[in-house]
């Protein structure tokens, strides 16, 4: 499978990327070789191979649900580029 | 022509955890901004989410009473979108590997008009997965700026999602409150509505008898059943207007307003959502043991279904009665809790409780578990009208008493006299002495008009000052007045 640069374009507005032609092209050719790897795999017959959801055998480890946080807004918002009332602030989003 | 009404729902209801879903963060609610916001809960790079065993509990349990299929190997995706109440650009979900498998629930459905008969139903349920909820966004007062508290953000949620086999609004609300009470009884949700544990996305569409399904409208968040009667009553007749005036129904996201009491569609993006969901390699897939299963199985209280049964078929109660009582784990203990004091009371216990408490109840705006008397004081009444000590009226009187100033029902007797007079004698003297004060009217009871019987009972009553045991009085009476018909 080949991407055209509208399927690359696509990709990159999900990704909330802005991406001037020169660099469509070139991420164009870098996605399409892993599409490539990818039509390599799946030529492989898996059939009766239970898909794989992580690339280690194991399973979840649980934690006992237990407080173990406190308050560290202060420290935090010191890096928000800005805040008010203890809020994060950012540009507008209602719809 | 016929329109028949096909509804499903999606149901978030936020677990009872300590914790959050995936780090050590309180979920309280109603902190200060952002103090039970943790360095995962606003996502900073590097951090890692690890799996709350509370949460995984509280699934399972819902699993098992629906009669799902629990997996034992269950899978947590990224559902990618960008919003800042949600920082990290994706929600930790799961996708095709839920924890919690097809299951059902039964319902009784109370037709909302009419004269409809009140019926059961059961409804599937599709599955449940886990995920965690988003934050806040507050979109006013910035000066153009949202504020986001990222508190929620983290906080466990079980989403719960039905087939579409509900088929009136009337059936939609019936399965959102039995689905409410469930997750409250078996102890995993508080149920708080007004708070958000507990919000409903309904889908709505409508189509001709035996035709394909029509396109759906969602109508998002509900929190109360009445808006949600309303929102779908609404919606119905909207889609049912526009496919008679030859229009087509757009698949569309839709608001309730309560105050205008209509749906309106939210202003749809350029383009469909895109979610992207893949594994999330930071979490491993949830292995569920057997042991998990069992030790969730213990702890697991009598279901409402199976109670409302066992009331019927073991305490001989009406289904109705037994709906009643089992229509939220507070009011069923309490029902329990008092017939223990009086264990051969069941009907009267069952009728007290649906009525004289119930709207005792209702009248101060309280719910049984703020009920101001006890079950012990309740039950404590029901023996001494089982064993004749006070009629129904003077038992009126105690619970009046109990109600409003405290007090067990001995006590409360003694100190009002309300004890029954059953001392044969005695009532036979006061029922002399009326025989002897009213001769007309005897004469006339005797000649034949039996309405009169009701008068002797009325002043024999109010000689005893009301504490004449009722059944021995018209006996001692009709004896009496009968001799010499």
């Amino acid at each position: 499978m080949s991407l055209s640069n509208a399927d690359v374009k696509k990709i990159a507005s999900l990704a909330r990327l802005a991406m001037n032609d020169a660099e469509i092209a070139s991420a164009r050719s870098q996605l399409s070789g892993i599409f490539e790897l990818i039509a390599e795999m799946q030529a492989v017959d898996t059939k009766g191979v239970v898909p794989m959801s992580h690339a280690q055998d194991v399973s979840q480890r649980l934690r006992e649900d237990k407080i173990t946080e406190s308050s560290q807004r202060e420290l935090f918002q010191t890096i928000a580029p800005q805040v008010e009332s203890g809020l994060y602030l950012v540009p507008q989003v209602i719809e | 022509m016929q329109w028949e009404i096909i509804i499903g729902l999606e149901v978030h209801t936020q677990l009872s955890t300590n914790s959050k879903i995936f780090s050590g963060a309180s979920t309280t609610y109603g902190a200060e901004p952002n103090t039970q916001a943790d360095a995962v809960s606003i996502a900073l790079p590097g951090v890692l989410p690890v799996l709350n065993k509370g949460a995984v509990e509280r699934a399972i349990k819902f699993g098992l009473a629906i009669g799902a299929n629990i997996a034992s190997r269950s899978v947590f995706a990224r559902k990618n979108y960008f919003y800042p109440d949600l920082p990290k650009g994706y929600q930790i979900s799961q996708f095709d590997l839920p924890v919690v498998g097809q299951g059902e629930l039964t319902i009784q459905v109370e037709p909302l008009s009419g004269n409809g008969k009140p019926y059961e139903k059961v409804v599937r349920v599709t599955r449940a997965h886990l995920e965690e909820d988003a934050g806040k966004s507050l979109h006013e007062d910035f000066r153009g700026m949202t504020g986001i508290d990222l508190n929620r953000a983290g906080t466990p949620l079980l989403e719960i999602v039905s087939e579409p086999d509900m088929r009136s609004a009337a059936e939609a609300v019936a399965y959102a409150k039995t689905l409410h009470s469930l997750v409250r009884w078996i102890g995993i949700c508080d149920g708080n509505m007004q708070e958000g544990s507990f919000r409903c996305d309904v889908n709505v569409s409508v189509r001709r008898p035996g035709a394909p399904l029509g396109t759906r409208r969602e109508i998002k968040n509900l929190n109360s059943f009445k808006f949600m009667q309303q929102a779908i009553d609404y919606e119905v007749q909207w889609q049912i207007d526009t496919l008679e005036n030859g229009g087509k129904i757009q698949q569309a996201t839709v608001l309730f307003d309560p105050e205008k009491g209509t749906t309106h569609a939210m202003r749809s993006k350029e383009e469909a959502h895109d979610y992207r969901y893949f594994p999330d390699p930071d979490l491993l897939p949830l292995d569920i043991t057997p042991s998990m299963l069992a030790q969730a199985r213990d702890t697991l209280p009598e279901l409402p279904q199976a109670k409302r049964e066992r009331y019927v078929t073991e305490l001989g109660l009406t289904p109705y009665d037994a709906s009643i009582l089992t229509s939220s784990r507070e009011m069923a203990e309490f029902f329990e809790a008092a017939l223990a004091e009086a264990p051969d009371q069941r009907k009267i216990c069952a009728n007290w409780l649906i009525g004289d408490v119930s709207a005792q109840l209702n009248r101060d705006g309280l719910d049984i578990a703020q009920c101001p008397i006890t079950p012990k004081q309740l039950g404590g009444m029901l023996k001494r009208i089982s064993d004749g000590t006070i009629s129904n009226a003077g038992a009126k009187e105690v619970f009046r008493v109990m109600w409003s100033e405290s007090g067990e029902a001995d006590a409360i007797i003694d100190a009002k006299g309300l004890r029954q007079v059953s001392d044969t004698g005695a009532i036979e003297k006061i029922v002399d002495e009326i025989i002897a004060n009213n001769p007309t009217q005897v004469a006339d009871y005797r000649g034949g008009k039996d309405k009169l019987f009701g008068f002797f009972v009325g002043l024999a009553m109010k000689a005893s000052k009301g504490k004449a045991n009722p059944a021995q009085l018209n006996e001692v009476l009709k004896r009496k007045l009968d001799n010499n018909k």
